[in-house]
């Protein structure tokens, strides 16, 4: 390993911690403003020039706010959960592509940390591991909020990892490889190419189990606000409810990115204009996370799981059956 | 906009009707269709389409608050004012202790005394705030339109009993000199321009 490599590694990692604790800081003020329009208010308006700086004012307070351990939690587990869930979170980021690669300065920048060949897998297991976060944050707090919306994220936990994994199975069979660097190339030749085409439901299997493991409306569930107060953050103040909050949002940005690298082409052939349609497809993506959460209701956890084992992974079961005889003739 | 259908108390025949709901599927078959019917018709869009139509027509109802303020109906009642009368600018009050007697919180306290020009003389005139419920009580039964409700509500004390006093609530003399006095409209007053506003509740979506 050397010298050069090992420095090229430490500044992406670097760079890609620095981009997406702020992408997450910008993304709770886009979903503010894009929220407030669709339910005709303004949103943020004060801090800043349209708001904007309202990401500084929220930081401030969470890092200055006193770091409270409640009594009757389990001290150690409650402190390590929100690093739980913000660290596999960033973790997962290692095996994706957020661009082509290019040269500058006559050296060649590969932008993914670690190229390794389980790429998918990996970050399907790491996202898993990120829902010990609230589970372990649930059953280390004191209280009965806490301990139903651990009980939720253990059954969101293994009945979407299902769906997930089984929808992706078809793709991966496809390409016949796990990394995403591989699933970019196979669908170069342009939008007729794209994986979604042949693989419809795969897609939107995928889709709606990106919404369960993100936590996000309509299977918002974990910290249903309405009905568990805030679920597994119910006891965390300051900055330790932050990393669940920075955990959350930087999750939905590298599902934005997985989304259209496994199924809407990536980043094309490499050129810019492939990068730019990555980051526009990534914006859709992360702009129908907040588009859903003002249009719909939340469903019941038995919903949840009717849907999930009853509706989602028979289809999705059905679905590998089908590809796999297509291929085999 | 027309008023009648406002007026009209008689629902029956205006064009209520009980709403066509299907009944609810007993056997797992028509459980099934039913599921089948709601995944594919689409109504899932239709609510993603509304909330984005609200975006795009961009009709914001948000009101700046410390900038822009919304004017307060003429029935709101906020902490009292004394008023003067127009003719010679002095207080109207003329101590007959009316509003200190309907005060159903006891908390107008006054005293009066005898002048040189043998008329009565309000000499100490308090509202403990801090028992004020604002029922407007003192304002209605008051007979020379001395007391009265006014709009101020933006009230910072560490204590209620603090937001106002005798001289505080007495109209300004600059006020007065300048013909600025404001008369509270009162009980049963209608919001200006309230018969244009009325609208129906949207639930045509
Ligand atoms: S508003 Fe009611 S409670 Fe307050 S002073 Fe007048 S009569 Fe008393
Ligand atoms: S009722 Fe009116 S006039 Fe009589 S004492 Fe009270 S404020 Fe004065």
């Amino acid at each position: 390993m050397d010298t050069a490599y090992l420095i090229e590694t430490i500044i992406k990692v670097v760079a890609i911690l620095l981009i997406f604790s702020a992408l997450a800081g910008i993304g709770t003020y886009f979903e503010r403003k894009i929220l407030a329009f669709m339910q005709r208010r303004l949103g943020p308006m004060y801090v800043g020039p349209y708001g904007l700086l309202q990401v500084a004012a929220d930081g401030i307070k969470l890092f200055t706010k006193e770091d409270i351990i409640p009594t009757n939690v389990v001290g150690p587990i409650f402190r390590l959960a929100p690093v739980i869930t913000a660290a596999t979170a960033f973790m997962a980021a290692a095996a994706i592509p957020f661009f082509p690669q290019f040269t500058i300065f006559g050296y060649t920048v590969h932008p993914i940390v670690a190229d390794i060949n389980i790429g998918i897998l990996y970050i399907l297991g790491v996202m898993a591991v990120g829902l010990f976060g609230p589970l372990l944050g649930g059953m280390a707090s004191a209280n009965k909020f806490a301990l139903l919306s651990a009980a939720r994220t253990a059954a969101v936990f293994i009945s979407y990892e299902v769906v997930s994994g089984l929808s992706i199975l078809a793709p991966i069979m496809m390409v016949g490889s796990l990394s995403l660097i591989d699933f970019n190339n196979y669908q170069t030749g342009g939008i007729s190419h794209w994986i979604i085409w042949t693989q419809p439901v795969a897609f939107v299997l995928f889709w709606i189990s990106a919404f369960a493991e993100t936590g996000r409306t309509p299977f918002h569930l974990i910290a249903n606000d309405h009905e568990i107060i805030d679920g597994f953050g119910t006891e965390y103040s300051g900055m330790r409810w932050g990393l669940f909050f920075i955990g959350e949002y930087a999750n939905m940005f590298f599902i934005s990115f997985v989304i259209p690298l496994i199924f809407l082409g990536g980043y094309g052939d490499g050129s810019l204009l492939g990068a730019l349609g990555l980051i526009g497809k990534v914006a859709f993506f992360f702009f129908f996370f907040l588009w859903t959460r003002a249009a719909w209701p939340d469903v019941r956890p038995d919903q949840l799981m009717w849907l999930c084992w009853k509706v989602l992974m028979p289809l999705a079961v059905i679905n590998v059956v089908i590809t796999a005889l297509v291929m085999m003739f | 906009m027309k008023m009648e259908q406002f007026n009209d108390r008689n629902v029956a025949d205006n064009g209520y009707f009980l709403v066509d709901i299907e009944d609810y599927p007993t056997d797992s078959w028509g459980k099934f269709k039913r599921v089948v019917k709601r995944s594919f018709k689409g109504e899932l869009f239709v609510g993603l389409w509304v909330v984005m139509r609200e975006m795009l027509r961009f009709d914001i109802h948000t009101v700046k608050y410390p900038q822009e303020k919304m004017p307060i109906g003429p029935r709101y009642r906020a902490v009292h004012e004394m008023k003067r009368l127009w003719e010679s600018d002095t207080e109207r009050c003329i101590g007959c202790g009316l509003c200190e007697k309907i005060c159903i919180s006891d908390c107008i306290r006054m005293d009066t005394k005898i002048d040189e020009n043998s008329r009565k003389e309000v000499s100490e005139y308090t509202i403990n705030l801090g028992r004020c419920i604002f029922c407007g009580y003192c304002a209605e039964v008051c007979p020379e339109l001395a007391i009265t409700h006014g709009g101020e509500y933006e009230n910072a004390s560490e204590q209620r009993e603090h937001f106002v006093d005798y001289d505080y609530m007495l109209t300004p003399i600059d006020t007065m000199k300048a013909k600025a006095q404001k008369e509270f409209e009162g009980f049963g007053a209608i919001t200006p321009h309230e018969d244009e506003r009325v609208k129906k509740t949207p639930l045509s979506y």
